[in-house]
């Protein structure tokens, strides 16, 4: 009676994860008549905005994290270390984006720094790519802070520095040769899944006016048939991808530490 | 018939037969342990009994009502866990409490019961605290008054105490059993220890690939062990191999000395060879009084124990364990010294090959 | 050392350690507080710089009124339904007796469809529900079923809710799962053991300490698809009035014709998942009592 009730639980929401992927894969194929092709998947690869959205994109996923690791790395170790009495606010904050919603706080981003304000990042190409890759960093903020934080539960911090200390190791020294390391798993994660939300995001950078592969997207789903199943595919594709590395690098450490 | 009957218990789990052909009748108030390592089958019964685990053949009877079909929520049992299985959300109250809450009982009797529960285990003032709040002596005191305060007919208890540390463990088992004493509910026990099984159980039936090696009092079981594994397994033995000179006078010889053993006739062929063994505390260190039996030893390693000390000897070619009581007059033997021990013929256990 | 040193605390030295974490505050205070608050002082500005309550009073319009209460219902729905249907999902594999070889690739899946939101989400949607979707066509050319006839539009708001339970069940499988491994056997057996049915244990012992979890869960679902633009604007374009679609075509060419009270739409969003998360707290620390 359980078993028949999981069953149809399980089955029905297999059902309805596995038809949209399937729908969309169909009507990516559909672009000849009466015959399954790859017509819609050559014309996205042809045009040269999808590669110049994507590529854009990429560069501000690994901008954002790499700004990302060194401001997120540093103060998680530091608050283990030396001021545990912050964690609670520091925590606070890292959870606030997943309360204010992203389209709140790129609008506070216009009106804060606006071509008439006293940094006007939003007047010039290049201070826009780094208040996108600032939001971008806010909003990935959560799962990198929750990913090294874990990672760093698991290693005895204060141990690990007092030893490197004892033997004249520097705080950079100490932050880049044995904690980063020892969180590597963590922060890879971390990295993988800011990979997967940043790549395709659309309201941060449509708001902020910027080339990037999101609002590319949207763009052409306003105005095609059959490219933007082909896309979904495609964007669907490297989220799976982001999620396996992420699993292979976990299961990887598992590895490498049961040999020890 | 017993107050608890079970019935040529069997249980296999895929191809595994964890429980084999497996007969108890625990009387009622009696106070019964399952021992034997991990593996042996002893939790398996125990969960048969509370109806977690079906049995493939065989029958379960409380009281001369079958419940070997019966669901577990209707069986009237009370049990106790290993640790941790107070219900976290619940104060030490309602944890008492919960068993009479499904059942229906309103809430002054309730109240009142949990009352007379906490006072039982000695626990009255911790009625409004959380589980996370007690030490893990406590939660197991309240893990016992919430299966009693149902009244239960039968109590299981499976390893209570082996998550506890050691000084916890002794005295929560010497109250466990006083309350077993003073309610007189019929117990049944599962433990992997021993000492712990010995020490507070009428009968214990020692347990060993899924079939039950020997039951009996704990004097019995020491004393008479009727199978090797029981030998080995309940305390600690010293094993000899002898050659049987007369089998239907007695007559052995260990180590070129000939031994007349108390049993008179033994089933073997006169040349066989014969496993004996001996409880560490009947070989003495020297010529004692009553002792016939005297054989040359190498004194190996000393362990000063307190108020025993055990010497490990090498005798025979094996190396045996003896244990004498500490005086301060009579230091240890130094290392590597020689030595004599003894021991009397009416201690030998003769063990079949 | 005296009485009254010991009364007065030492003079103050540099805090130094708290320098290790300045970085980050500054990060934090530039693009995550600051913008937040430069969103809630407009709310309460005039155009002329005043303090004024009239941007909030200028939302009590019905289209403005509707978008929001919209919102709210979306955002209500499908946290409800995602957490029904993640937790049925998550219980069936934990105690359903399914196949431990399904888990590991639930729970993979489940971290995939969280982050698939957005806008190719809704091409396959489109690509699926759509008018000339694979299950729409399928349906009315085998079963003679006209979804569009039957009420049923993509691009409505159950359209949207159908959609955002794509990312919104997966989340919730997420977070339940490690939530219901916590789940101690012995605790079903000791309520067994004591008399207890199977809906006694749940109601009395496996619901209370899991809803934390799933009233945490909730909360986020509901801030997840509350401020959701992508998925909605790329499945009904600026059309649906709900508050980010409205708030989004005034940030971008303030169609409400009055740049001010398009903070206070953004205010108002702040203040809804705000009391959405202080409803979060406060229940859980009430419900958490027994914990440390």
């Amino acid at each position: 009676m359980t078993r028949f009730f999981a069953w149809t639980a399980f089955l029905l929401g297999v059902l309805f994860f596995v038809l949209p992927l399937v729908g969309m894969t169909e009507f990516s194929l559909k672009m000849r008549r009466g015959e399954y092709s790859f017509d819609a998947y050559r014309r996205v690869f042809e045009d040269q905005r999808f590669w110049d959205t994507f590529s854009y994109s990429l560069i501000l996923a690994g901008a954002t994290i790499v700004f990302g690791v060194l401001l997120v790395v540093p103060t998680a170790y530091w608050v283990r270390l030396k001021l545990p009495q912050a964690r609670p606010v520091i925590e606070f904050i890292t959870l606030l984006p997943l309360v204010i919603p992203a389209i709140v706080i790129v609008f506070g981003y216009i009106r804060l720094y606006n071509t008439s304000s006293v940094l006007p990042l939003t007047g010039s190409a290049l201070g826009t790519d780094f208040l996108l890759t600032m939001g971008y960093a806010t909003l990935a903020l959560p799962y990198m802070y929750r990913a090294v934080d874990t990672g760093l539960r698991t290693i005895d911090v204060a141990t690990l520095t007092e030893a490197a200390q004892s033997l004249g190791a520097g705080w950079i020294t100490i932050l880049a040769r044995i904690i980063l390391p020892n969180v590597l798993v963590a922060v890879l994660s971390g990295a993988f899944l800011t990979l997967a939300i940043v790549i395709g995001e659309f309201t941060m950078a449509a708001l902020l006016n910027r080339p990037a592969f999101g609002p590319f997207m949207q763009l052409l789903g306003a105005n095609r048939a059959y490219e933007p199943p082909a896309l979904a595919v495609i964007a669907f594709a490297i989220t799976w991808g982001c999620m396996g590395l992420i699993q292979l690098v976990t299961r990887f450490s598992k590895h490498e530490r049961a040999k020890v | 018939m017993a107050f608890l009957d079970l019935t040529n218990l069997e249980k296999v789990f895929g191809t595994n037969r964890v429980v084999k052909d497996f007969s108890l009748g625990v009387d009622k108030g009696e106070f019964v342990s399952l021992l034997g390592p991990s593996g042996c089958g002893k939790t398996t019964v125990l969960r048969m009994v509370a109806g977690f685990e079906t049995p493939t053949s065989g029958s379960i009877r409380i009281d001369g009502q079958d419940v070997t079909d019966q669901r577990t929520n209707q069986r009237a049992i009370g049990m106790m866990f290993q640790a941790y299985a107070l219900f976290p959300n619940m104060t030490v109250a309602d944890n008492v409490a919960f068993g009479l809450k499904v059942k229906g009982v309103p809430r002054a009797e309730r109240e009142a019961r949990v009352i007379e529960m906490l006072q039982l285990i000695g626990l009255p003032d911790l009625a409004s605290r959380f589980p996370f709040q007690l030490s893990g002596g406590q939660q197991q005191r309240v893990a016992l008054a919430r299966a009693l305060a149902p009244q239960p007919r039968v109590l299981l208890l499976d390893e209570p105490l082996s998550a506890l540390d050691a000084k916890v463990r002794v005295s929560l088992r010497n109250e466990i059993r006083e309350i077993q004493r003073e309610l007189g509910i019929t117990t049944i026990f599962v433990t992997h220890d021993q000492e712990e099984a010995m020490s507070i159980s009428d009968r214990i039936v020692v347990m060993n690939g899924g079939i039950a090696e020997q039951a009996g009092a704990p004097f019995e079981i020491y004393n008479n062990p009727r199978t090797r594994f029981v030998a080995g397994f309940v305390g600690t033995l010293n094993m000899f191999t002898a050659m049987v000179e007369d089998a239907e006078r007695g007559l052995i010889t260990v180590a070129g000395q000939r031994i007349a053993l108390a049993t008179g006739a033994i089933e073997a062929r006169n040349g066989e060879t014969v496993n004996l063994a001996l409880r560490p505390e009947a070989i003495r260190l020297g010529r004692a009084v009553s002792c016939e039996v005297v054989l040359p030893a190498t004194i190996e390693a000393v362990h000063f124990l307190g108020s025993v000390i055990r010497v490990r000897a090498r005798v025979a070619g094996t190396v045996v364990a003896l244990d004498t009581f500490n005086r301060p007059d009579q230091p240890p033997p130094p290392l590597g010294s020689t030595a004599e021990i003894s021991f009397a013929a009416s201690d030998v256990i003769l063990l079949p090959a | 050392m005296s009485e009254a040193q010991l009364r007065r605390p030492p003079k103050r030295r540099l805090p130094v350690e708290w320098l290790g974490i300045l970085p980050f505050v500054a990060f934090a205070m530039l693009f995550l507080i600051m913008p937040t608050m430069k969103i809630v002082i407009g709310a309460f500005q005039s155009p002329e710089g005043g303090f004024t309550l009239q941007n909030l009073i200028d939302l009590n319009t019905d289209s403005i009124r509707s978008a929001y209460w919209t919102s709210i219902k979306l955002s209500l729905i499908t946290a409800l339904l995602g957490c029904a249907a993640g937790f049925a999902m998550a219980s069936a594999v934990v105690f359903g007796g399914l196949p431990k070889r399904v888990r590991s690739p639930l729970l993979t899946f489940s971290g995939v469809a969280s982050n698939f939101a957005g806008v190719p989400l809704a091409f396959a949607f489109i690509a699926t529900l759509g008018p000339a979707g694979l299950v729409t066509l399928w349906l009315k050319t085998e079963f003679g079923i006209n979804l569009r006839a039957m009420g049923f539009n993509l691009l409505s708001f159950w359209g949207l809710v159908v959609t955002y339970l794509f990312f919104q069940i997966p989340l919730m499988i997420l977070i339940i799962i490690p939530a219901l491994d916590g789940l101690k056997r012995e605790w079903r057996e000791a309520a067994e053991v004591l008399g207890a049915t199977g809906a006694q244990y749940w109601r009395m012992v496996a619901l209370p300490i899991l809803f934390p979890s799933i009233l945490g869960t909730f909360a986020l679902l509901f801030a997840n698809s509350f401020g959701a633009v992508a998925t909605a604007f790329a499945l009904t374009g600026p059309q649906l009035n709900i508050v980010p679609i409205k708030l989004f075509a005034q940030i971008r060419g303030d169609v409400l014709g009055n740049p001010n009270l398009g903070y206070a739409l953004a205010f108002g969003m702040i203040v809804i998942t705000g009391l959405a998360n202080v409803t979060y707290i406060v229940l859980r620390t009430r419900s958490e009592r027994w914990l440390k």
